[in-house]
C-alpha cells in the first residue's frame, strides 16, 4: 500500500509544488471570501461575474499543464489538445442536456430540443447513460483518454515525431470539428449544446453554484498539477526528458519509448478532458468552436509565454495570456490577434525559457548574491 | 493481448515455445567465438573469413587501417548486420546468429558508439539511474522507488569513472571526455559481460586518454573488453593482446610489440603510417 502510493504523494514534499499549492489555495480563499463577505457594491466586492471569469481562467491553466506534460517533458508538440478539451467539455454537456428534461422550449421529458427541432423520434444510441452523472463524469475521462490511446498507439508505433505528429494532431482537431458541426452527428450541429439548467442538482444560475464550480475547477487543478509532478519527478519522467533528448539512445537502454510516449500522450489527454468538463457549466455553452485549430495553438503559445517544462509556468501563462486577453478584446478587440503575436515573438526571442526561466533567474541570482553561502563563508 | 500479439507475430518463435534464457556459460574458454564469417555488400568483401576468440575477463584491442572491416565486426556481433557464412557464439551455449539486437543487448553485449550520446538535460547520476538493469515497463518505472543498493551501485560506477564530484551536475556541461566516461558508465550500469567500445579516444586530450586507459584496463578481469581504436599510442598503454584486422580478415595476433614487428603488419599498416 504504501509503496504504491508514496510515487503520487512525493511531490507534496516538494518545495515548489507547496508554494504552488499554496497560492492556488489561498487565491481560492480569497476571492471565495471577497464573494461572500464583501457587500454588493463594495470596491473589495467580487461579483459572481469575476467568480465565473477567474473559473474558465482555470480551465485554461490546467490545459495548459497538459499541454506542457507533453510538450515539455516528452517533446511531443500537440497542436489539437483542443480536442480533447472539446470531448471532455461534449461529455459534461450532455450530461447537462438530459438534466433539463422536460424544461426545454419544446418540453420533450427525454429528446433534447434540438433532436425535437430535427424531428428526430428517439435518443441516439450514444446517448444513452448520460443521464446519470457517474457514467458522465466517468466518460469525462474515457472519451478523451481513448481517443489519445487510438491515436497516440498507431502513431508512436510508427515512430512519427516531430513536426509530423503536430501536423496529425492539428488535423485531428480540425476533422473533429468539422464532423461536430454535422447536424447529423447529433451534438447540435453549429449551435452546439446550451441552456443548461442543474448540475447534480444545483441550479445553474445562482451564485453558490458558480462559486462551486469555480472551487471544483481550482481542485481540479491543484490534482492534476500534483499528478503531473508526480509523474515529471518519477523514474518515468526522468525516461521521458530522455526520450526527448535522445530516443535512438533511450531505446537502446531497453526502454519501450512508444510505450512512455502513449502513457504521458494518454494522461494528458484526460486532464485536458476535465479542463474541458469543468468549463462548459461555468461559460454554459459547448459547440464545435472549441475544435478549431486555431484555440489548440493558442494553448501552446499560453505554454510558451510561461516557459515550458516547468508545469507551474504553464499556469502563469494561461492566466496571464486570459487576463490580458479579456482586457483587451474589451478595449480593442482587432488588435487582440497582433498583441498576442507580438508578445508571443517577445518572449521567444527575449525570454527563450518563458516568464518562468525569468523566475528562475531572479531566485538563482538572489541565492548568489546570499552571503551565508557555506564553501565561500570557509574560503 | 500479449498472447495475440504473440500469435499473429510470424517471425517470432512463440514465448512459450522458446527456451528459457540461460546464462552465459564459459566453462569451456571463449566468451567470444567467430569463425569463418563472412559478409560482402554488393560484392565488396567486408569481412573475408574473420576468425576471433576472445577469452572471459579479456581486454584485447582491434586495430586495422580503415575499411578493415572493424565497425562490420562490431555489428554483427551486436546483430545489426548478418553474416553471409560463419558462425558466432557468445559462451558456448547462444548462438548470436539467431538473436535479435535487444535480445543480445539483454544478454549482456554492451556497446559504445563512436560519438558519445548522454542525456544532457539530467544529471550524471540520473544518467546512470536510466541504465541501470531494472524492470522497464511502464508501471514499475513509474513507481520506482531507489533502494540503497542501487545507491552504492551507481556510487560505485561513479568512483569507476571518476565522476563523483559531478554527480548532481547536469550531463550537457561535461567536456567531451567526461560524456565518454559517462557513457562507459552508463554501460557499465547495465552490468554486461563483454563491452565493445568503438574508439574511445577519438578527441581527448593527452590526460583524458590516460584516465580512459585506466578505466579500461581496470575493467579487464571482470568484464570482457573489445576496444577498437585508431590511436597506436593508446593501444600501446592499454593492450596485453592485439589484434590486427586487414580486408576483413586477421593479419596477425599477439602482444603489441610481436605485432609491431611482424613484416606483413608494418607493409599494410605501420608503413602506411609512418
Amino acid at each position: 500500500m504504501a509503496t504504491s502510493t508514496t510515487w503520487l504523494l512525493r511531490p507534496l514534499q516538494e518545495r515548489s509544488t507547496q508554494i504552488f499549492l499554496g497560492i492556488l489555495i489561498a487565491a481560492l480563499a480569497v476571492v471565495t471570501f471577497l464573494h461572500l463577505a464583501m457587500p454588493e457594491g463594495s470596491a473589495l466586492h467580487v461579483s459572481a461575474y469575476t467568480v465565473t471569469l477567474l473559473g474558465k481562467y482555470l480551465c485554461y491553466a490546467l490545459l495548459a499543464v497538459a499541454v506542457d506534460l507533453v510538450w515539455g517533458y516528452l517533446g511531443i508538440l500537440s497542436l489539437g489538445h483542443g480536442a480533447f478539451f472539446a470531448l471532455g467539455g461534449y461529455a459534461m454537456g450532455m450530461y447537462l442536456m438530459r438534466q433539463i428534461g422536460d424544461r426545454g422550449t419544446y418540453g420533450d421529458p427525454v429528446l433534447p430540443d434540438f433532436m425535437v427541432f430535427l424531428n428526430w423520434d428517439s435518443l441516439p444510441w450514444y446517448w444513452q447513460g448520460f443521464d446519470m452523472a457517474w457514467f458522465a463524469f466517468a466518460m469525462v475521462l474515457l472519451v478523451p483518454g481513448a481517443l489519445a490511446f487510438v491515436f497516440g498507439y498507431l502513431a508512436f508505433r510508427s515512430r512519427v515525431t516531430g513536426v509530423y505528429l503536430s501536423i496529425i494532431t492539428q488535423a485531428l482537431t480540425f476533422a473533429l470539428m468539422l464532423a461536430f458541426f454535422r447536424n447529423e452527428m447529433g451534438f447540435g450541429g453549429n449551435n452546439g449544446l446550451t441552456d443548461f439548467r442543474d448540475i447534480l442538482g444545483f441550479n445553474l444560475r445562482t451564485d453558490a453554484t458558480r462559486l462551486g464550480l469555480f472551487i471544483a475547477t481550482g481542485v481540479a487543478l491543484a490534482i492534476g498539477y500534483v499528478v503531473c509532478r508526480a509523474i515529471v519527478t518519477s523514474k518515468l519522467g526522468r525516461v521521458s526528458v530522455a526520450c526527448r533528448d535522445a530516443e535512438a539512445r533511450t531505446r537502446f537502454l531497453g526502454y519501450r519509448v512508444e510505450r512512455v510516449q502513449l502513457f504521458v500522450f494518454v494522461v494528458s489527454a484526460m486532464l485536458a478532458g476535465v479542463a474541458g468538463a469543468l468549463y462548459v457549466p461555468q461559460v454554459g455553452i459547448i459547440n464545435p468552436s472549441e475544435f478549431s485549430p486555431l484555440f489548440s495553438i493558442e494553448v501552446v503559445v499560453w505554454v510558451a509565454l510561461g516557459g515550458r517544462a516547468t508545469l507551474y509556468g504553464a499556469v502563469i501563462g494561461a492566466l496571464l495570456v486570459n487576463y490580458a486577453k479579456t482586457v483587451f478584446t474589451g478595449v480593442m478587440p482587432d488588435a487582440w490577434l497582433f498583441a498576442l503575436g507580438g508578445l508571443f515573438v517577445l518572449v521567444t526571442v527575449f525570454l527563450p525559457k518563458g516568464i518562468a526561466g525569468l523566475l528562475q533567474k531572479r531566485i538563482k541570482r538572489k541565492n548568489d548574491d546570499d552571503p551565508v553561502k557555506p564553501q565561500e563563508a570557509t574560503a | 493481448m500479449s498472447m495475440l500479439d504473440q500469435l499473429t507475430n510470424r517471425d517470432q518463435v512463440f514465448d512459450f515455445l522458446a527456451p528459457v534464457a540461460s546464462p552465459v556459460d564459459v566453462r569451456h574458454g571463449p566468451i567470444l567465438y567467430m569463425e569463418d564469417v563472412n559478409v560482402s555488400f554488393d560484392g565488396f568483401k567486408a569481412i573475408n573469413n574473420l576468425n576471433l576468440t576472445i577469452d572471459d575477463g579479456e581486454l584485447r584491442c582491434i586495430i586495422g587501417p580503415n575499411g578493415a572491416g572493424k565497425t562490420t565486426m562490431m555489428d554483427i556481433i551486436t546483430g545489426k548486420t548478418r553474416p553471409d557464412t560463419g558462425s558466432v557464439w557468445f559462451g558456448s551455449r547462444h548462438n548470436l546468429l539467431t538473436m535479435n539486437e535487444p535480445d543480445i543487448a539483454t544478454l549482456g553485449i554492451g556497446r559504445k558508439f563512436q560519438k558519445p550520446t548522454v542525456f544532457e538535460a539530467l544529471t550524471v547520476f540520473e544518467n546512470l539511474e536510466l541504465a541501470m538493469a531494472a524492470d522497464k515497463r511502464i508501471l514499475p518505472t513509474l513507481t520506482a522507488i531507489m533502494k540503497p543498493e542501487n545507491r552504492e551501485q551507481i556510487d560505485e560506477v561513479l568512483e569507476m569513472i571518476g565522476l563523483k564530484d559531478l554527480r548532481d551536475k547536469l550531463a550537457g556541461i561535461l567536456s567531451h571526455g567526461q560524456k565518454q566516461w559517462l557513457e562507459i558508465g552508463m554501460l557499465l550500469m547495465q552490468k554486461p559481460r563483454l563491452l565493445l567500445v568503438d574508439e574511445p579516444v577519438a578527441g581527448m586530450t593527452e590526460q583524458e586518454m590516460e584516465r580512459t586507459a585506466e578505466l579500461l584496463t581496470g575493467l579487464a578481469g571482470k568484464q570482457s573488453v573489445v576496444v577498437v581504436e585508431h590511436d597506436m599510442g593508446f593501444v600501446r598503454s592499454i593492450a596485453r593482446q592485439v589484434t590486427v584486422l586487414h580486408q576483413g580478415g586477421v593479419l596477425a595476433e599477439g602482444t603489441m610489440d610481436q605485432v609491431s614487428n611482424d613484416p606483413e603488419v608494418i607493409k599494410v599498416y605501420l608503413g602506411e603510417e609512418a
